[in-house]
Parts: structure tokens; C-alpha cells; sequence
């Protein structure tokens, strides 16, 4: 087989591809950097200089350090409280699918998949208004809940491949169910929880629907909604615009360039099962 | 084992409940409300199907089913097919593999609304300059300010998304077809198309299968790329069923009548998904 030789032909139309994906990320950091005279004169070309006056107003105008800190913290506590109640309520699940209680919540839980999200967005709405979860910690509970029916026909699969002995073995040394789970079961969940985790984060980060009609309060607002918000304070000033589009891109970026190698396995791995 | 009973109760009963308040009971409220007159404030009475009979005669909402099917099923059936291209490329022995391949992830982590503003700024800017130089009479405008064209704006911000996570999973199932089925038929002198139609796509099968209803099913709910995109139009032209539901619902005291819509919409997106998939398993076990 003469499979080591690099084809060519075929780099040079992948290399082809990868410019029409590069080619918005590239006019987005070249207009952010650009003054108004410079992107009148050319919208394509480099900067002369690097201007990060667009940045410093887009910072202010949109009180970015507030928005970025409400995202990370509505991501960082629903994945990770995600991680944590989703994998057990799936064992729970995937150990006693024989009963008919359990079958019935597996089904119940993940039929929810095919329930369009706007059947629920009215009512929810007043719901949480009138419970006072109109804020930042009502929206963690509404994703850790509405990640239920992906998250345990995923997790149920996985589990129900771990062999039984593991866990009889630890029985026998006397240790109750909980401590069977939490112990030798969630350890072994490290791939399963990984692929939970990348998906969860990028959905939950970058949602747009959720806290749009849930968070009405400006200083609750994650990133991508202050940017809706701000859009037609934006107006035609592009370079303001594209500065405030880039940093609110930027922090998944930087995770994606740290962690690429993993979340594509991650990811990869989520879509074989 | 009677404490392992109750433990695995325990572990389970929260969430029923959570799921039950959460999703479950706002869509039956959903559903009771769609047989009133509510607005979402103030007094109501029961109205019996007149929300029903009205969406079907409402033209606002015709052409949002219908604009919003045919984005769907065209943008699915490009996502899967430039997707899968580009895995069999990415899967062939090509230069710095690793680069490409995440780059070609890349358009996946990024917010969906953020990538319809700049699109917006493609559209609006960039492109007419280009074409009327080179004498392109329909570019030389926005596409997403002509009501006929709009919808293809659309479908090429959301095929240039979604194309880099189905890219992935089709390279994760290609990853899973054994070499020697290809040495084997490389002796009996297969050529690369016969390869491809013989072992690489029956074996790929199961992945288009899923890889479309995804598709469909994410497309059918378009919300959020077309409020940056085109905000619904011009005029009404890309308004998709989940924008009516969303302006309706909130902002044009239609709340009763929203709700009878979404009911249908459930029903049509659930009947899309099952034909779907009896569809396409009945194609995978005749390849």
C-alpha cells in the first residue's frame, strides 16, 4: 500500500476550504484594529497601525468584564453541576432498566429530544418570573434540566458497557449503592464526562436564546446577548462593532486553541456512541 | 438490597421532578393555553380550536412553515453532503492533518448570532463592491436585502456552521472502517468512485442517517442566526416559525395563539423526524 505518500492534490483543496473558514475570523481582527479613514479607504487590506481605541470603547459601552464574568459563571457551574447529577441519575437508570419505573424515565427523559424548545419558551417565561428565577441562577437550573434527555441517553449507553462484576466486587466489601456509584462507576465515567462537559460548555456559552428571554436585567446578560442588545447602538461603526464581536469570541477561542486535540476527540467519541 | 433500592430512588427522583416542573408542565400549560383566548396578560375564556383554524389561515405563518422547511431541508442536505466531503478529504493522507482538521472545527465553537453579524457585514460590504467590479449584476447588492434571494444568505451562514461538526462525526465513523476492506477490493481492481459507493458509504450509512435528522431537526428550530442575520426579512421574508412564535408570543399579546402554533409546530417536526428515520433505515438496509 502506498498510503504514506501525502496526496497533494487533495491538501491544496483542504488548504482551499480552510480559507473560506478564515477568511470572517480574518476580517473580523482586521476591521476591530482599523479606524474609521482606514476601513473607508480599504476593507480588506491590513492595518496600518494597530489601534485598540475600538477595544477600550467596545470594553466600556458594553461593560464587557461584567458580561464575561456572567457567562463563565452560568457555564462553569451548570456544566460541572451537569457532570455531576446527569451521570447518576443515568446509572440509576442504565442499572435498572429491567423495571418498568426506570425504563419509563429513560423513555420519559429522552423523548424530550424531539420537544421543540418554543413550545416551552412562552410558558417558561412566566414561570420563572412569577418563582423569581428570572436571573442568572434559575437559568443554571433550567440548562442542567433541559440537558437531561441528551445527556442520559449518552451516559445510559456508556454505562450499560461497564461490566457488572466491578461493581459486585465492591459490594461484597460492604459498600452501599451511593458509594459504588461515586467511587468505582464516576471514575470510570472520565471519557463520558469529558464529551458531556465539551458539549455542554460550547452550548451553554454560547446560547442566545435562553438568556435572551430569561435575563431581562442588563447587568445579568451574558456575552452574546449584550451584543444583540447593543447591536443597533453599534450602528454603522464597524471597527466598535467587530472590536466587541472579537472579544466576545475570544475566550472560547483561546480555550479551543489550548484544548483543540481533546475536544475534538471529545467530541468524536460522543458521536461514535 | 433494599437499601440500594431507596439510594437509587434517591438518585433519581429529584430529577423527575425538576423535569417534570421545568419542561414538562410550561408545555402542557403551553398546550392548555393554546384552546384560550390569553394574551399573556389580563382576563381569558376558552375558545375551543379557533387558535388552530386561525394559524392555518394565517399567510404570516404559512410562509414561515414553508420558508422554514425549505431552508431546512436544503441547508441539511449541503451540510451533509459538503461535510462528508470534506472528512473523506481530511481522512485521505494529506498534510498537517491535525491543523486542518481542527480548523475546520473551528466555525463550531464559535456563537452562532456573533457569526450572523459578521456574515451580515460580508453580505452588506464586502461582497457588492467585488461583484460590480466584476460586472455580477445580483451581488452587486446585499442578498439579504432582496426578499428572493434572502433565504440563500441564510442557507450559507448556516451551512458554513454546521458543516464543521457533521465534518467531524463523519470522520469519527470513517475512522472506524477497517483498511483491509480497501486493500481487499484494491486487488480485485476497485476504482476510488467504485470504493466509495461499494464499502465507504454503505459503511458511513448509519452515520447520514443521524447526521440529517440532527441537521433537519437543528435547522427546523432557526432562531437565533436569523435575528442577526436578516431580523426576519426584508419585509417577512426569512421569518422562521420559532422568530413568529418569539415576536407573537411577547411583544404581539398573541400568547393563546402562539402557543396553538407551537402545538403544531411540534407535530410537524416530530412527523418530519419519524418519516425521516423510517426513511432513511429502510434505504441503509437495502445498501
Amino acid at each position: 500500500m502506498k498510503t504514506k505518500k501525502n496526496n497533494w492534490i487533495i491538501t491544496l483543496f483542504i488548504f482551499m476550504g480552510s480559507l473560506f473558514i478564515l477568511f470572517p475570523l480574518y476580517l473580523s481582527i482586521t476591521t476591530a484594529l482599523k479606524t474609521p479613514q482606514e476601513l473607508a479607504e480599504s476593507r480588506l487590506a491590513f492595518p496600518t497601525g494597530l489601534h485598540f481605541e475600538n477595544f477600550i470603547t467596545a470594553i466600556e459601552m458594553t461593560n464587557f468584564f461584567n458580561a464575561l464574568k456572567n457567562s463563565f459563571i452560568i457555564t462553569v457551574s451548570a456544566v460541572s453541576i451537569t457532570i455531576l447529577t446527569n451521570s447518576m441519575v443515568a446509572y440509576a437508570i442504565a442499572r435498572n432498566m429491567h423495571k418498568k419505573f426506570y425504563k419509563g424515565l429513560y423513555f420519559y427523559f429522552i423523548s424530550a429530544m424531539f420537544i421543540p424548545f418554543p413550545i416551552i419558551m412562552l410558558p417558561i417565561v412566566k414561570q420563572t418570573h412569577t418563582m423569581g428565577m428570572d436571573n442568572p441562577i434559575g437559568i443554571i437550573f433550567l440548562y442542567i434540566v433541559y440537558g437531561l434527555a441528551f445527556n442520559i441517553f449518552v451516559y445510559v449507553g456508556y454505562i450499560k458497557s461497564i461490566p457488572l462484576s466491578l461493581e459486585e466486587a465492591a459490594v461484597i466489601d460492604g459498600a452501599s449503592t451511593w458509594v459504588v456509584f461515586w467511587k468505582v462507576i464516576f471514575p470510570l465515567l472520565g471519557p463520558m464526562n469529558a464529551t458531556i462537559g465539551i458539549l455542554s460548555s460550547l452550548w451553554i456559552w454560547n446560547d442566545f436564546m435562553l438568556p435572551l428571554i430569561i435575563l431581562t436585567k442588563r447587568r445579568m446578560m451574558t456575552l452574546p446577548l449584550v451584543q444583540f442588545v447593543f447591536q443597533s447602538q453599534f450602528s454603522t461603526d464597524y471597527n466598535l462593532a467587530f472590536a466587541s464581536y472579537l472579544m466576545a469570541l475570544l475566550p472560547m477561542i483561546i480555550v479551543f486553541i489550548l484544548a483543540q486535540k481533546w475536544i475534538i476527540s471529545g467530541v468524536m467519541k460522543g458521536g461514535i456512541k | 438490597m433494599n437499601k440500594g433500592k431507596y439510594t437509587y430512588l434517591l438518585m433519581t427522583i429529584p430529577a423527575l421532578l425538576l423535569f417534570f416542573i421545568f419542561h414538562t408542565y410550561p408545555a402542557l400549560n403551553g398546550v392548555f393555553y393554546s384552546f384560550t383566548n390569553w394574551r399573556g396578560f389580563g382576563d381569558w375564556e376558552f375558545v375551543g380550536l379557533k387558535n388552530y383554524i386561525n394559524v392555518f389561515k394565517d399567510s404570516r405563518a404559512l410562509d414561515a412553515y414553508f420558508f422554514t422547511f425549505k431552508f431546512a431541508v436544503i441547508s441539511a442536505l449541503l451540510v451533509n453532503i459538503l461535510s462528508l466531503t470534506i472528512a473523506l478529504g481530511l481522512n485521505a493522507p494529506i498534510k498537517f492533518k491535525k491543523i486542518f482538521r481542527a480548523l475546520y472545527f473551528f466555525p463550531n465553537i464559535l456563537s452562532i448570532l456573533i457569526i450572523g453579524f459578521i456574515f451580515n457585514y460580508i453580505f452588506g460590504k464586502i461582497i457588492p463592491p467585488v461583484a460590480r467590479s466584476l460586472g455580477l449584476e445580483v451581488l452587486s447588492r446585499s442578498i439579504l436585502g432582496n426578499p428572493d434571494l434572502a433565504w440563500i444568505g441564510v442557507t450559507v451562514v448556516a451551512v458554513w456552521q454546521a458543516a464543521a461538526f457533521n465534518t467531524i462525526i463523519y470522520l469519527a465513523g470513517l475512522q472506524t472502517i477497517p483498511i483491509e476492506l480497501y486493500e481487499a477490493s484494491l486487488i480485485d481492481g476497485a476504482g476510488k468512485w467504485k470504493n466509495f459507493w461499494s464499502i465507504t458509504f454503505p459503511l458511513i450509512a448509519p452515520f447520514f442517517t443521524i447526521n440529517m435528522v440532527l441537521a433537519m431537526k437543528g435547522f427546523l428550530q432557526v432562531f437565533g442566526l436569523i435575528l442577526a442575520l436578516t431580523g426576519g426579512g426584508p419585509g417577512r421574508a426569512t421569518e422562521s416559525i420559532s422568530i413568529i412564535i418569539y415576536r407573537g408570543g411577547f411583544k404581539g399579546g398573541e400568547f393563546a395563539y402562539q402557543s396553538a402554533n407551537a402545538v403544531i409546530y411540534l407535530i410537524f417536526l416530530v412527523t418530519i423526524s419519524i418519516l425521516q428515520i423510517r426513511f432513511l433505515q429502510k434505504r441503509e438496509v437495502q445498501l
